[in-house]
């Protein structure tokens, strides 16, 4: 089976990489982008018998720091 | 008196740690991170700086699951001393062993040059040394050194004494332009500048020296 574990900055911690990238999408000329929230996609693969309390626990023992950090797991089949 | 430092893979600052404990009068011994408990008899760990797993995933989070580092929280638990500089800060934060998180430098560049610094806590071990010197100077080198917490955690570090250290004018975007924080009781000192790389004449700067000379006399009084 395969997880996916999708990482991001929480809601009120600044992301400053999300604002350079919003600033560069206005330098090239994109308007209208409000805002840009960079995270990271982590995928696993997995024994099949491995539960989704498991892969809970890796984010909350490694793959997450959720002092500043937020997961949302996806299991796929 | 002894120490220990923690060499990770990637840590790079290993050896000058070491010669700043040994400056001061501790007897030193270098540590590698597999090992599963620290030596008999460590007053002091020490967490280097450096760059452990190339900063994959963050940085530090890799080198806080060593198994070395299960022991150093069990030192700490028992009212050892550590320091943390830069990586180990890093490291420090990541293990839970102090409170907040060290981000990418606002301004998105590494940062490396010295930085004036105010010494605020001016009591603990690792800062009894500056006396009433309250300004001092020391290099700074890395790229996620901007220092987050949320708002209670801000208040109660500012209201238990526990910043220790006070960037002059604003390095990275860290809140209140905290350099380096301790823990509750003020054993477990993170800080993002590098004491060890001032400690001797041929440094061109010494202000580094009093983190671990001061260390050295809270033992010596004890």
């Amino acid at each position: 089976m395969k997880a996916v574990v999708h990482v991001m900055l929480k809601a009120g911690v600044l992301d400053p990489q999300g604002e350079a990238v919003k600033s560069a999408l206005g330098g090239l000329g994109f308007a209208g982008v409000n805002g840009v929230r960079q995270g990271k996609r982590i995928e696993l693969d997995l024994d099949d018998d491995t539960s989704e309390a498991q892969v809970t626990e890796m984010c909350e023992k490694l793959l997450a720091n959720t002092v500043i950090e937020s997961y949302r797991i996806e299991l796929e089949g | 008196m002894r120490a220990a430092v923690i060499t990770f893979p990637g840590s790079n600052c290993d050896r000058d740690l070491v010669r700043g404990f040994a400056l001061a009068g501790f007897e030193t011994v270098s540590v590698w991170h597999k090992e599963t408990s620290l030596p008999s008899g460590i007053d002091v760990v020490g967490l280097p700086g450096g760059f452990s797993y190339g900063d994959y995933l963050r940085c530090g989070a890799i080198a806080a699951q060593s198994p070395i580092c299960q022991d150093v929280a069990a030192h700490a638990a028992r009212g050892g001393y550590v320091l943390g500089i830069c990586n180990g800060f890093q490291v420090l934060t990541e293990t839970g062993l102090l409170p907040g998180a060290l981000m990418r430098n606002a301004g998105l560049k590494f940062v490396c040059r010295s930085v004036p610094l105010e010494v605020i806590n001016r009591e603990s071990a690792f800062t009894s040394g500056f006396g009433s010197q309250t300004e001092i100077s020391l290099p700074v080198a890395h790229h996620d050194g901007n220092y987050r917490a949320d708002a209670d955690t801000l208040s109660q570090l500012e209201a238990e004494g526990r910043v220790a250290f006070r960037y002059a004018s604003p390095v990275n975007g860290s809140d209140n332009d905290i350099a380096g924080i301790l823990s509750a009781n003020g054993r477990v000192l993170g800080m993002m500048p590098h004491p060890e790389r001032a400690v001797e004449a041929l440094h061109g700067n010494q202000d580094g020296a009093a983190v671990f000379s001061g260390l050295a006399a809270s033992f010596v009084a004890a």
